[in-house]
């Protein structure tokens, strides 16, 4: 392959790959980040799909996506707007014109723009033809016949040839961005390595979309983002849930405690489970149960008998879970609840993400009914969120709710991959064997945390249950004195785990005009607008929560540091609201999204420049 | 004496390892505290390490039974007693797993836990006190209760088809399946013997009187005058007989299964259906199940003890191979598997 001798250098660039349900974009995509990667690019992926598996051909409500953004500085989010979009029909165009920037590159397969799906996506002109799209760059590339034609010495079907469209329109978007074909082949070829005849159909169609994007003129400037200037190390690109899953893992080899998930499926907390159940060969017992209440009462089971227990569920699966979290508070079990929120409520917008599950996780129980509640805020730390859920279950004895969400989830980042001695030593404390002084809640006077004893250790047997206790002896007690005093305790021992959290951080210094707190999945989103004003010498800092219940133990100095505090949240203000009744002294102001969508640089910029220009508080 | 994967106990047991310190709740005159009796006498009979008994329990009346046992026990909430236990033989297959469980619990609230339990074929054992009616809430109907009966809740008579347990259970896919009622606890203590003995999600449906709800609502079937009419006592490899001198039995004629007399009207003794428990075609099992007054005896022991795989069996099965199968063999190797590059 020629190079081009012309090119510009660009920081980051935003690329989305949209098209038909089955028009594989969610690969195309996947198969350009793995190759920026494997230059040196930091990225951030985003897939976006509908909640159908195949909704009707070349309708707008089967479009599917996968947005990239690669950069050669750290990329905290997949970007808002586009500088490149591969359209493969009229309706991925329709639906995803809004997200180019202006100026941007459009790259539609011209054969796919005929007068049928132009009408099923309600389009009255062909906007290829009609000047509607001038202030784009546009590349109409007959992606179809081209593909036909160029793998036409393959002997192939012209629809299995078709089958390859993502891969010719690929191939122009790695010459747009001057990548290195040898890379996606050698990633075609690890796939497709058992099916020699579909390799040679893709390995070929994407040269050919190179090619042509090479010989026209039309492409103008090509791109080039250099390398980013990673820590050293390992690599690997990863999603929220893959990382989730295998935080998981490591805290179960690094306690000793075997893993247990029961889980049901739901979107967008599957892959958890789908990914646990294909690791069988490191002992993880994975049981996909009858229902959301069955996963975690299996779950509660395993706990009992001495695994590291897990359930993974979505937002109307952690309401169906509200009474057994109450039961594994009562009993003092160690259980990790992972609720990767999605838009609600009630079905809501399943593929959708939202931050609309705080006040659920903090307060959906009967009862006096604390949990631990951390969230995860990139696609790589899910893994170490979920890895110290684990280890303060554990080694706390108690229920922990770890929130990610659909954004997290499906999103995946590089991900530096440590190694798991590395990682804080987990202690369960675990009764040991005849001990004459175990009793089900005799507790450390410290932390109060009780002893795990083991079904099958002997001389420890013991029943407990959802029925108040009493402390020290765990009979069945209704005593006004006892109920009252466990309540206490339980509280306490869930607000003494405040001593054991890093504290709060800001990115900025401790004082200055306006602090942006946020908590969750929104992290990058939001540091993004926060670096840039910082870099303009704007004195704004950024709060941004891990640690929900407990808060860490500075969280009120961090707050009173700044003129002005605004609350950033995807839902209607649930943080600032629990905030407001921990920090009461403290003037919030707050902005809240709720449309299914994340934070965008632009708007978060100009609020925040408002606000810091404005003088009254 | 059972052998199995589950330790046995060095010493030889006895009931005293089995009774628990708290006082027993239940009212006098409850069916509950034969079934604790028998329990009591089936523990140090299986063997096992007494560390190794686990008891595992929903809500309501029946489901304080893991306070009254001295094993290892978790009091769950209404209804999920079977999925908690599934938890707990997944995590530890070498535990002995007993679910206290009532009609409402296990067939109400519970009800879908209860058949997806069974389904999967666990090994487990479910003692199921049928006593139709729901007690600790004071008296309301149950999915068990007979149609028309009145309760709190029903002052014009139910209007519910009530489940006939046997039926659920098999329709289910049950292994095993055994009815006693709660004044027997010879038979109740051997019934319980070959639940343990079982691989597989084991159910016994105790007909047990509530004295103070439903007071003889079993009483056609466990009542003095009726008992021998209107009880079946199976035994696998015997002839179905029944009646006070054994002189009736059951045939099967057509589709059905029928009451005769033997020695009348050319009935013989080779036309008396003889019990195989083992038969893995539960046909029988459901007629024998469904079986009941004013026509027939109700059938009691262990109507099926059919041999299939167990869950947690084949999950353990499936971790050996997937072990030696792979080259990923702690979390250091996953982290490095597929695709992955250096910065250096």
């Amino acid at each position: 392959m020629t190079k081009k001798a012309t090119f510009k250098n660009k920081e980051s660039v935003v690329i989305k790959f949209v098209g038909d349900s089955g028009d594989g974009m969610q690969l195309a995509g996947t198969l350009f980040s793995d190759t920026a990667a494997v230059f040196g690019n930091d990225l951030f992926t985003f897939p976006d799909y509908p909640a159908e598996i195949r909704a009707p051909h070349n309708t707008l409500a089967g479009v599917s996506g996968f947005q990239v953004q690669i950069g050669s500085e750290k990329i905290f989010s997949p970007g808002d707007l586009c500088d490149i979009l591969v359209a493969m029909n009229p309706a991925s165009l329709k639906t995803n014109l809004k997200w180019v920037r202006a100026g941007g590159i459009i790259v539609t397969d011209a054969d796919a723009f005929n007068e049928k799906a132009l009408e099923k996506s309600g389009y009255e002109s062909n906007p290829l033809e009609d000047g509607s799209l001038d202030v784009y760059r546009l590349v109409k590339a007959p992606v179809s016949s081209m593909t036909r034609s160029s793998l036409s010495h393959l002997k192939v079907s012209a629809r299995m040839a078709e089958r390859s469209r993502n891969m010719m329109a690929l191939g122009i978007v790695s010459f747009l961005l001057n990548q290195d074909l040898d890379a996606t082949f050698k990633f075609l070829e690890d796939k497709f390595g058992s099916r020699p005849q579909v390799l040679e159909l893709n390995k070929t169609a994407l040269s050919a979309g190179y090619n042509f994007a090479e010989t026209i003129e039309a492409i103008g400037t090509t791109y080039k983002v250099p390398k980013a200037s990673l820590k050293k190390g390992t690599y690997r690109n990863i999603s929220g849930n893959v990382a989730t899953a295998w935080g998981f893992l490591a805290a179960s080899e690094r306690s000793g405690r075997p893993l247990f998930l029961g889980s049901y499926p739901i979107t967008p907390a599957t892959e958890i489970l789908i990914e646990l159940s294909q690791q069988k060969a490191l002992g993880v017992k994975v049981f996909q149960a009858e229902d959301e209440i069955a996963g975690i009462c299996s779950a509660i089971g395993a706990s009992y008998a001495g695994s590291l227990a897990i359930t993974t569920t979505s937002g109307p699966g952690l309401s169906l879970k509200s009474e057994a979290i109450g039961l594994a508070v009562m009993t003092e079990l160690p259980l990790v609840i992972v609720n990767v929120q999605r838009a609600g409520p009630s079905t809501g917008m399943p593929t959708k993400s939202e931050q609309s599950d705080l006040l659920q996780a903090l307060y959906g129980r009967n009862g006096e009914c604390p949990v631990i509640v951390m969230a995860a805020s990139t696609p790589a730390n899910c893994f170490y969120y979920a890895y110290e859920a684990a280890k303060i279950s554990m080694e706390h004895m108690t229920p922990v709710i770890l929130l990610t969400d659909g954004y997290l989830g499906n999103g995946s980042e590089l991900f530096r991959i440590p190694q798991v001695a590395d990682l804080p030593p987990i202690n369960p404390p675990l009764a040991k064997a005849n001990d004459e002084n175990y009793k089900p809640y005799r507790r450390d006077p410290e932390t109060l945390v009780r002893q795990w004893a083991i079904p099958g250790t002997e001389g420890l047997r013991h029943r407990i249950g959802g029925l108040e206790k009493t402390d020290i002896y765990g009979t069945v007690s209704t005593d006004p004195q006892n109920h009252q005093m466990m309540i206490g305790i339980r509280e306490e021992k869930v607000k003494k785990i405040a001593e054991k959290i890093p504290p709060q951080k800001i990115t900025g210094e401790k004082t200055g005009d306006l602090l942006v707190v946020s908590w969750g999945g929104t992290e990058g989103s939001i540091l993004t607008p926060v670096k840039a004003l910082q870099k303009e010498g704007k004195k704004i800092g950024h709060a941004h929560f891990n640690h929900i219940m407990p808060l860490p133990i500075n969280t009120r100095e961090v707050l009173q540091g700044y003129r002005k505090v605004i609350v950033c949240e995807l839902n209607n203000g649930q943080f600032v609201k629990y905030l407001k009744t921990e920090f009461p002294e403290i003037k919030y102001l707050q902005y809240n999204k709720i449309q299914g969508l994340p934070f965008f640089t632009g708007e978060l910029t100009e609020l925040f420049n408002k606000l810091i220009e404005t003088e009254q508080t | 004496m059972i052998s199995n994967r589950i330790l046995q106990s060095e010493q030889e047991l006895s009931k005293e390892d089995f009774v628990s310190d708290q006082m027993v709740k239940w009212c006098p005159g409850c069916g509950a505290h034969a079934i604790l009796k028998a329990i009591e006498n089936v523990f140090p009979e299986i063997g096992y390490k007494k560390e190794n008994f686990m008891f595992v329990s929903g809500i309501g009346c029946s489901s304080r039974f893991p306070y009254y046992v001295n094993t290892y026990g978790i009091h769950g909430i209404h209804g999920r007693a079977a999925a908690i236990a599934t938890g707990v033989k997944l995590a530890n297959p070498g535990l002995s797993v007993w679910i206290a469980t009532g009609d409402g619990d296990s067939m109400a609230i519970g009800g879908n836990h209860f058949i997806h339990i069974i389904r999967r074929n666990l090994d487990v054992n479910i003692l199921l006190f049928n006593n139709q009616i729901y007690g600790l809430t004071k008296g309301q109907y149950s999915p068990t209760t007979p149609i028309g009966s009145i309760t709190r809740t029903s002052p014009h008579g139910t209007v519910e088809h009530p489940f006939v347990t046997a039926g659920l259970v098999m329709g289910a896919q049950g292994t095993f399946f055994a009815r006693v009622p709660d004044n027997n606890i010879k038979m109740m203590t051997e019934v319980m013997f070959e639940a343990a003995r079982h691989d597989g999600t084991a159910v016994i449906e105790i007909l047990q009187n509530c004295i103070i709800f439903a007071d003889g609502t079993h009483s056609q079937v466990t009542g003095k005058e009726v008992r021998d009419d209107y009880q079946l006592h199976l035994k696998h490899g015997e002839p179905m007989l029944y009646g006070k001198n054994k002189e009736k039995g059951i045939q099967m004629k057509g589709q059905k299964l029928q009451g005769v007399v033997v020695g009348l009207n050319g009935v013989e003794m080779e036309d008396i259906l003889i019990h195989d428990r083992y038969e893995k075609n539960p046909g029988i099992h459901r007629m024998l199940g469904k079986m009941g007054p004013p026509v027939l005896p109700v059938a009691l022991g262990v109507i099926r003890s059919a041999e299939f795989e167990t869950y947690d069996d084949m999950v353990e099965v499936q971790i050996e191979s997937a072990r030696e199968q792979t080259e990923i063999k702690s979390v250091d190797d996953l982290l490095k598997s597929g695709e992955t590059f250096n910065v250096t």
